[in-house]
């Protein structure tokens, strides 16, 4: 038996407006552009997909199922450009065939700068997975497959959760396959969902390259591969970003039509199924304990963290960023705090890499910024009028409190 | 495979961004054994003092280090103006002190030796005169390809072209649109639209470049072929910069000043800098037609203080100049290539440039601003000064990057134009 696992991210950041050291309002976010893309992404990917995929549900009487983790600040932005967009996730989550993960509400880096703010951004993101899809995840996935074995260990401190997603990185398995769900050396609860990320990237990256020699692929051929799993895994775990199909993979490659007749060609064997993760999870048991002393993520090649803390300006503004914590939430100023939030937004700290600057490659995908230089410049700027806004709030509230016990003699 | 060449003097005699490319190249040439006689306008012997040995009184000089370059000089008054950044490196030394000659910037973009024995009266007929001086040399000599470096040169090419049969090739450094903004020179103008249209093929040496050439000579597309130029390694720029003690962080410009180079947009940017930040200095290195306009910008924008004038720096200088900046920024408002962002980023000097020139197109790793966009040009000068791991990005990055631009690249692509040149031929 072989049990093939959809997860698709969806997300989307708020990106910044310009903004120079000389403004000094607290619009930051580049509103138009936001619509923008999320407008053209709702149309080209979301929408058709969501349609399709409620289309294979219908079809194959509820075989077919998937998973998807949504950022809340891609839900915030759905609500305010498109959506249309979240009443099919809605349609999709009442076919009882589409499970809901949970993450970081902002898509933050909070893992790594601050448990605090890790654990309410979960809280939030859950909140916002039973108001809109009426489920409370089971299913924990850090941003960008960010895990260590202390992850495991908080994530099983925080309760609630039955697995975590991270990427099947050679140097972690080895001999070992990503078909084969596992424990985390810290904990006895959870287990490890792995990203088969050869078969994940043949669809996410080559599928519409000419010079892989696999090309064109077709979905006999892949169905093909995936069985070829069963008698040596349990579970084909495809994880990638939804914006493959119709966004990264345009339309004319044929990418939907490849999905659509997927289901039909991966059920021409009998041993061969779609579970969603909380399905796989409890299907099969962890046949190992993995060790992930180093931390891994899905990004690059390296597979590491050098996507967003690999040169000194990140590893600043990251830093600059959560320091300013304490001081944004003792304001209680819901704006500054939302602000801050969305600051952290991990898409922010890609854009100023410079590691493959020179390549124009994947990072280059909706980049608002010509250089990694410009992007920096404008975060720190606007850090540094929230940090300025923070003070005067503060301020403000200082004097207040000062003058409350006389209010009324004065 | 030889070629003859139409160049201008090597440095250290004479100045500029059109000597020190003229020079690059040749050199690099020779190393790929292209055989090159290189024809320039009669040089001052008695300041021949390098590595050149000179033979006769015929103007025939031979380099030991260039093995494949003859030398032929003619006697002429044409001076190549600095035809990009590099103002600040050489110049005018040579001829100083002489008592005779009296140099001077002017608008015309020549600058003329005005008491010097042979000058002919007018530019335009000192173009010609050395375009028929060269034709007559160029009856002695053997070659495949004619390649002439800007204007001055281009009717001595055409010439020698239609008199040999062989194909010309004309390499633009800079255009009058460079120079003079809209208001070109006809005559200049019409001159480069020649040459350009006579020749087989036109070396830009941007992409920037090339488009005005399409643009504003009509050539078609296809004639037109990209070589950047290269810059020197400079062996004293590995060694850890001596930077003085100093309180103050420095800005600096280094350039002439002139028009082309956008000073004014400099000074803007500036004063908006000095708003938010008060420990700044901005020094001007150069000198030009525009000095004095400049000075009183300084003190109308209420920056005097802040601002300091070089004048004219050379050799030694320079590098200290770098050395000393915390920041260079490169304003022009049309450069064709750019080699002194390359330059402060072999001294470990982060830039900003503008986008109006062609090393904005190659360089990633240079914070880039369009001229007149003084806001944005302040903004990112400030980001530099105030965030350390800025500074640093673009200096560790930015220094291994200049490295990339060697001339023995440039005189490779440059062959193997030569090769599809005379293969069509």
């Amino acid at each position: 038996m072989a049990s093939v696992c959809f997860y698709f991210q969806v997300h989307q950041p708020f990106r910044i407006r310009h903004y120079t050291v000389f403004d000094r309002d607290n619009n930051y976010f580049d509103d138009w552009k936001n619509a923008q893309v999320c407008r053209k992404v709702a149309k080209k990917c979301y929408l058709p997909s969501n349609l399709l995929m409620l289309d294979l549900i219908k079809k194959y009487k509820g075989r077919f199922k998937i998973s998807y983790s949504i950022t809340g600040v891609l839900l915030e932005q759905l609500e305010l450009y498109a959506p249309e967009v979240l009443a099919t996730f809605q349609k999709l989550a009442d076919t009882g065939c589409v499970e809901f993960l949970a993450e970081t509400y902002y898509h933050s880096l909070s893992y790594l700068y601050s448990r605090n703010e890790f654990v309410e951004q979960i809280e939030a993101h859950k909140q916002a997975m039973q108001r809109l899809f009426g489920q409370t995840p089971r299913i924990f996935r850090n941003t960008e497959l960010i895990y260590n074995n202390d992850l495991a260990a908080l994530i099983d401190q925080i309760g609630g959760f039955d697995a975590i997603l991270a990427e099947g990185a050679d140097h972690i398995l080895g001999y070992r396959s990503p078909n084969f769900v596992y424990r985390p050396l810290k904990s006895n609860r959870l287990k490890l969902l792995l990203k088969n990320y050869r078969l994940s990237d043949d669809i996410a990256f080559r599928f519409s390259e000419r010079s892989w020699p696999e090309w064109p692929i077709k979905a006999d051929k892949f169905a093909g591969w995936v069985n070829a799993v069963n008698g040596c895994g349990f579970v084909v775990n495809l994880f990638m970003d939804y914006e493959t199909f119709g966004e990264h993979q345009w339309q004319d490659t044929g990418i939907f039509d490849f999905l659509s007749h997927l289901p039909g060609e991966i059920f021409k064997h009998p041993d061969t199924d779609f579970k969603t993760l909380s399905e796989a999870v409890a299907s099969y048991d962890a046949v190992d304990t993995l060790d992930f002393p180093g931390t891994t993520s899905w990004a690059d090649i390296e597979r590491d963290l050098s996507a967003w803390l690999g040169n000194p300006m990140q590893e600043n503004a990251l830093y600059e960023l959560y320091r300013l914590e304490e001081k944004v939430k003792k304001t209680e100023d819901k704006d500054i705090i939302a602000d801050w939030r969305k600051l952290q937004t991990s898409d922010h700290f890609y854009y100023m890499c410079t590691k493959y600057f020179a390549d124009g490659d994947v990072h280059k995908y909706f980049n608002p910024y010509d250089t990694p230089y410009d992007s920096y410049i404008n975060f720190m700027n606007v850090l540094d009028n929230l940090n300025s806004r923070c003070s005067k709030a503060l301020q403000q509230k200082e004097e207040e409190s000062l003058l409350a016990p006389h209010g009324g003699v004065l | 495979m030889r070629t003859f060449m139409l160049g201008w003097e090597f440095p250290p005699f004479i100045s500029g961004g059109l000597g020190t490319a003229c020079y690059g190249l040749a050199k690099a040439m020779d190393q790929l054994g292209i055989q090159i006689t290189f024809v320039l306008p009669k040089v001052e012997t008695a300041q021949y003092s390098s590595h050149f040995k000179m033979f006769g009184a015929h103007g025939w000089f031979e380099s030991e280090k260039l093995k494949n370059i003859r030398f032929r000089a003619i006697s002429s008054t044409l001076q190549p103006y600095v035809a990009s950044g590099t103002f600040g490196h050489h110049s005018r030394q040579s001829r100083a002190g002489h008592g005779k000659t009296a140099v001077h910037s002017n608008p015309g973009h020549l600058r003329w030796l005005d008491s010097m024995e042979n000058y002919r009266g007018d530019m335009y007929a000192e173009v010609h005169r050395y375009a028929a001086k060269v034709a007559e040399i160029a009856a002695t000599e053997e070659f495949d390809i004619v390649h002439a470096h800007d204007w001055m040169t281009y009717p001595a090419g055409i010439a020698v072209a239609a008199a040999s049969h062989k194909p010309l090739l004309v390499q633009v450094h800079s255009t009058e649109f460079d120079r003079s903004g809209e208001h070109v020179n006809q005559m200049i103008y019409d001159i480069e639209r020649q040459g350009m249209h006579a020749a087989s093929k036109v070396i830009a040496v941007s992409n920037y470049t090339k488009n005005i050439i399409i643009n504003r000579y009509g050539v078609p597309p296809e004639k037109v072929e990209v070589v950047y130029n290269g810059v020197e390694c400079n062996p004293n720029c590995d060694s850890m910069p001596v930077r003085p003690d100093k309180n103050d962080k420095i800005v600096l410009y280094l350039g002439r000043i002139t028009m082309q180079k956008g000073p004014e947009y400099f000074l803007s940017a500036a004063q908006k800098v000095l708003e938010v930040m008060d420990n700044i200095k901005f020094i001007m290195a150069g000198d030009g037609d525009m000095m004095n306009r400049i000075i009183e910008l300084a003190a109308q924008l209420g920056i005097g203080q802040k601002v300091l004038f070089t004048r004219f720096l050379r050799g030694d200088d320079v590098q200290k100049a770098y050395q000393m900046a915390d920041l260079y920024v490169m304003p022009s408002v049309s450069e064709p290539f750019g080699i002194t962002p390359l330059e402060a980023l072999q001294n470990k000097v982060p830039v900003i440039i503008s986008k109006q020139s062609g090393i904005a197109e190659a360089l990633l790793h240079a914070l880039k601003v369009d001229f007149w966009d003084i806001n944005e040009m302040a903004n990112k000068m400030i980001a530099v000064l105030r965030y350390p791991p800025l500074h640093r990005t673009l200096c560790e990055n930015g220094h291994f990057e200049a490295y990339k631009f060697r001339w023995e690249d440039s005189s490779a692509k440059i062959k193997k134009i030569y090769e599809k040149v005379l293969a069509s031929a």
